[in-house]
């Protein structure tokens, strides 16, 4: 633990640049010494962001524990409703700035756009801590004492929060913005730690099961940053053969420049282990389960969707903007990458027994449904990710916040802390394991409807999101040949019907566990999650039955500047 | 006249009245059966007062509509109905209230349970009515593709909800045996997209379109691609249908289901499995039709037989009139695929009376079933010495299934034979041989139920109910009537199938004398 919080100190120092006085960190690369001329406008979504995360640190800083967690709420959920305000501000503006290391484009808008509203729901899914009958905190008390020690007990006792959780998302949001929009390799890599560390610390601070949480956080830690190791090297690689960390410059070093090709394909296979790692697609998917589980589950929505998001975004980025030059090297690659994607994604969900693994292995799914749109390399491929992308995003999150609601009870006495008492039974962790869930849709019907919602759009059901952003992948991908990807892609989908319909069965069809005490009992939630349920649930609707708007919007913003 | 949005006001009407049972306070479960029949009685009156509108020597689609939906794809809300779809709708639209009438009772056990509520069980009717109304008035096939896959909800959710004891399985089966056909189709569908975007200019869903530009031979798709696109879609029709060898979720399905839900699920839902294939597969891809029809042939003539032995050796009611089902579509695919004049008007008349006499077998055996409690055969005997309407309502309804003259499925059985000898005759004769074992498996489930000592724990049981005979007298009634004068669905049957079978390319054999020399052409 102490090793993660020493992180956690480090992380900010680097990329933030509060107000004024930024630049020099972007801007390494330039050969001249004339200032870089920076456009604040493009830059503001990323700056408001990191402004508030900072304010947020100063916040843990100066006010007194108890009075930490509105403050935190209110500059968080303000921070990223004025960045998406400025994200629409900036629509339809296509420059590099910065010296050319963020390129603000229809895809980086649209991208930041897609990743703010994922944050706020997010947000409003960690700022839960439950209304005044039960304590619904998904945070340890605090995450430097010892799981089960007389420290947490203590820190329990005297009904400690972890407020840090605002900054900390804040600044991975900031990375997340900054991903997509890295128009050089090294800002990328910047982008990706800024995102990642705050990540592995959110990982770790789960209130119940503590080491399950503090084993993801440990595992998500050491293979990400293995990855970033990888990631650099191919940086590196790449820097040698084209003398440039630009986007633009590899591309054209691609095409003419005289040297092997060796090192470019070294580097950039080096850089795709970095960048599928963070997308969770098969070979490099090992972590997503298990992380996926261990984590908090507001920071797994969050994960689940925003990182993906941003991911995908770089991966689009330095796939179209630096390497269309090597197409016919990288397309077969990813061919192969994406077809065992959706193949292992969807085997072995059906296996799980636990919800949120198995939405873990669905997110692998999604994930080789997304490479679809990618090995496309067309405007509607482009175009297509997009949406999807946004699509999936919402649903997902949606799917965890309703996980959130479902827990277990505890007869007698409860296991940690000040759990509002009920009938004599206190409200526990999440009930994740599956045959938990049978019968819900008897006791809690409208929370079932919403998971089933949920679960018809992830098995892409027509008139829900998943089906139009599906389709459009489909679509896109058969128009750019490659039909067979798009045959596995339909026996992946008849397989994770599966999946996603037993779940429904368990819900409406099968009898509840009322016996030994011990049955899941679902929780009222304060108007956050509510809100965040109801927008998901909208959106998802919304986007199979009228998704003309956001197909436009997606259209729109399928353009790259170099 | 012709403006007024029809087919909307027609699906409209049945989904207003969902959201009401669906919103009723639980008190008031009396009140929702009510509702829900006032709404489907409703529906079938806008549908019969569509019906008079229709011009029999008018253009194909009539009571077309369209508005865009989804720009992107240029996909529009198109409906509008040739012949055959007009009577598939009739025959929905007269089919629900009916089965409303007979499952009036059905779910209470299940609320009585405390597992579902009579307001779902009558809202997902109406939904589902809704859902069926789209799937055969839709003429844009994405449109088309949405409400196939979407029906399967509700029926889902009937089956497993309110069915019996191995419901949930039998739910499950049948959702996905239907997913994985479906996702088929999807594939093909957006590859015949793509298709009509490169030889048209702009991709395309609406059928009409589609299909001009196939038979002017402007969308010239390549034969293994048109082959692969045929498969897509007919692996789903074929599921749908259901057609051997995919047919084993029917009789777990139709066996769990209540009495009710199995006569939507199999007099109306599988029809979109035959009437998908007489119109699309044919239609959209007729080269690759052609060039399946052996395949096809051989799949239906094995079912029709394989069907009809599995059933005689049936101990469950359900199960055995699932069996025959599978029968009788075999027939109807048969009709549909021995691109005839004759089999394919006699395929369309069968979807119809199949739907009528099944429904009317289903929900008599309901009937039976709910005085007993049981499904089983053996449990059964004499019941016509103390219910004979029932008895004599089950009679007419099986003889009608094994198609005897003067019944209605006699019509359409026996055009779609004679369609099919005059193209292949070796496969007519065999099909004929069906035709005997639906005799043995009808006679004889009547002859074990109905006949015979009264089996001990039978003796109070009671005749039909005032409501159970207004529920089946209209089926019994259009059982006869049809039976005697087919004349009015078969002409306006008849225009779709001609041009059904223009677009194939396909002329009638010529008769008589060159009968020999034009099988040998064929046969090239």
């Amino acid at each position: 633990m102490s090793v993660l919080t020493s992180l956690l100190a480090a992380s900010p120092g680097d990329p933030t640049n509060p107000g004024g006085g930024l630049g020099g960190a972007t801007s390494t690369v330039t050969n001249t010494f004339t200032a870089p001329h920076v456009e604040y406008r493009a830059l503001m979504p990323m700056l408001v962001v990191f402004g508030a995360a900072t304010v947020g640190i100063l916040i843990e800083a100066f006010l007194p524990r108890t009075r930490r967690y509105w403050p935190q709420v209110g500059v968080s959920l303000a921070g990223v409703v004025v960045a998406f305000c400025f994200v629409v501000a900036n629509h339809g503006m296509a420059e590099t700035t910065a010296a050319d290391a963020v390129s603000v484009d229809g895809v980086t808008l649209f991208l930041q756009g897609t990743i703010l509203l994922l944050a706020l729901l997010a947000l409003l899914l960690v700022a839960e801590r439950g209304t005044g009958l039960v304590d619904l905190d998904a945070f340890t008390a605090q995450g430097a004492t010892t799981p089960g020690s007389g420290g947490e007990r203590a820190a329990d006792a005297a009904g400690l929060r972890t407020t840090e959780v605002f900054p900390l998302m804040l600044f991975s949001v900031g990375g997340m913005l900054l991903f997509p929009a890295a128009n050089d390799l090294l800002t990328s890599f910047v982008a990706l730690e800024v995102l990642s560390l705050p990540l592995y610390l959110l990982c770790g601070l789960a209130r119940r099961r503590r080491l399950l949480s503090q084993e993801a956080a440990m595992k998500y830690f050491l293979l990400g940053a293995f990855s970033s190791a990888f990631f650099l090297y191919g940086v590196a690689l790449l820097y040698g053969y084209a003398g440039s960390v630009r986007l633009s410059d590899i591309a054209t070093a691609i095409t003419s420049s005289p040297h092997s090709d060796v090192l470019v394909l070294a580097g950039v296979a080096l850089l795709a282990v970095g960048l599928l790692f963070k997308v969770g697609a098969v070979p490099f998917h090992a972590w997503t389960p298990d992380v996926y589980q261990g984590a908090p589950t507001p920071i797994t929505a969050f994960m689940a969707a925003a990182t993906k998001v941003a991911a995908f975004g770089a991966l689009l980025r330095i796939t179209y903007v630096a390497l269309p030059g090597l197409r016919w090297d990288w397309r077969p690659v990813l061919w192969g990458v994406a077809i065992l994607t959706m193949l292992v994604g969807a085997i072995l969900a059906i296996t799980q027994r636990d919800i949120k693994r198995m939405l873990a292995y669905s997110a692998i799914l999604n994930a080789g449904y997304i490479l679809l749109g990618v090995i496309s390399t067309t405007s509607k491929g482009v175009s297509s990710t997009l949406f999807y992308l946004a699509a999936y995003g919402f649903a997902t999150i949606g799917a965890f916040a309703v996980v959130t609601l479902v827990r277990e009870s505890v007869r007698g006495g409860s296991d940690s802390g000040d759990g509002g008492e009920e009938d004599s039974v206190t409200v526990g962790g999440e009930a994740t394991d599956l045959s938990a869930w049978a019968g819900l849709g008897r006791r809690s019907p409208l929370l079932a409807a919403c998971f089933t919602v949920f679960m018809l759009a992830f098995a892409g059901i027509p008139l829900t999101s998943g089906f139009t952003g599906k389709f459009a992948l489909f679509t896109a991908a058969i128009d750019g040949g490659a039909w067979p990807l798009v045959i596995v892609g339909v026996i992946a989908s008849a397989a994770a019907a599966f999946f996603y319909v037993r779940v429904i069965v368990l819900m409406y069809f099968s009898e509840p566990l009322r016996e030994q005490g011990a049955g899941p009992i679902v929780v009222v939630p304060s108007p956050m999650t509510t809100v965040a349920l109801t927008v998901t649930v909208a959106l998802t609707i919304a986007l199979g039955v009228l998704p003309q708007m956001a197909l436009d919007l997606a259209d729109k913003a399928a353009y790259f500047v170099q | 006249m012709s403006s007024f949005p029809w087919l909307t006001t027609m699906g409209v009407v049945p989904l207003v009245g969902s959201a009401l049972v669906a919103t009723l306070p639980k008190e008031r479960s009396a009140a929702a059966k009510k509702i829900a029949l006032t709404f489907s009685v409703a529906t079938f009156g806008v549908a019969a007062l569509m019906a008079t509108q229709f011009k029999k020597g008018g253009s194909r689609f009539q009571f077309t509509e369209s508005h865009q939906w989804i720009k992107a794809f240029n996909i529009n809300y198109g409906l509008g109905v040739d012949g055959i779809a007009l009577v598939l709708i009739l025959m929905t639209t007269v089919l629900m209230p009916v089965v409303m009438l007979a499952a009036w009772n059905d779910a209470d056990e299940a609320q009585a349970d405390g597992r579902r509520s009579v307001r779902a069980y009558f809202a997902l009717y109406l939904l589902l009515e809704t859902m069926m109304i789209g799937v055969f008035a839709a003429t844009d096939l994405f449109l088309f593709y949405v409400f196939f896959e979407a029906m399967l909800i509700p029926m889902y959710f009937l089956i497993g909800g309110f069915g019996g004891p191995q419901r949930s399985y039998a739910a499950v089966k049948f959702l996905l045996y239907s997913l994985f056909g479906g996702l088929f189709m999807l594939a093909a569908l957006i590859g015949l997209y793509v298709a009509s975007g490169k030889h048209l200019g702009t991709g395309t869903f609406d059928f009409n379109t589609l299909a001009n530009a196939v038979a002017s031979g402007q969308l010239g798709i390549s034969p293994g691609l048109s082959k692969a696109l045929f498969l897509g879609f007919f692996v789903a029709f074929a599921v749908k249908a259901p057609l051997f060898p995919f047919h084993t979720w029917l009789p777990d399905a139709a066996a769990e289901a209540t009495p009710g839900s199995a006569v939507l699920l199999v007099g109306v839902l599988d029809k979109v499995g035959t009437f998908g294939m007489l119109r699309y597969c044919l239609e959209l891809f007729p080269g690759a039709s052609k060039f399946f029809t052996p395949m096809v042939i051989g799949m239906a003539i094995v079912g029709t037989l394989y069907g009809a032995l599995l059933a005689i050796g049936q101990t469950d009611i359900k199960r055995l009139i699932a069996y025959t089902s599978i029968s009788h579509f075999g027939l109807i695919t048969l009709g549909v695929f021995a691109m005839t004049s004759a089999g394919q008007s006699g395929a369309s008349l069968y979807m119809v009376n199949h739907g009528l006499s099944t429904g009317a077998l289903f929900i008599v055996a309901g009937f039976l079933i709910s005085r007993r409690g049981s499904q089983l055969i053996d449990d059964y005997g004499g019941v016509n010495k103390v219910a004979p309407k029932l008895a004599g309502v089950f009679l007419i309804a099986g003889l009608s299934s094994l198609a005897l003259p003067g019944l209605s499925s006699f019509v359409s059985e026996f055009l779609v034979l004679v369609g099919t000898f005059e193209r292949y005759k070796a496969v007519a004769i065999v099909a004929t041989c069906a035709i005997i074992l639906a005799a043995l498996y009808v006679l004889w489930l009547y002859q074990r139920t109905m006949t015979g000592p009264l089996k001990a724990g039978l003796e109070g049981m009671k005749d039909l109910r005032a409501r159970e005979v207004v529920a089946v007298a209209p089926l019994i009634a259009l059982i006869i009537g049809l039976g005697f004068y087919p004349k009015p669905i078969l002409d306006v049957v008849n225009p779709s199938v001609k041009t059904t079978l223009q677009h194939v390319q396909k002329q009638d054999p010529a008769p008589a004398l060159n009968a020999q020399t034009s099988e040998k052409v064929d046969s090239k």
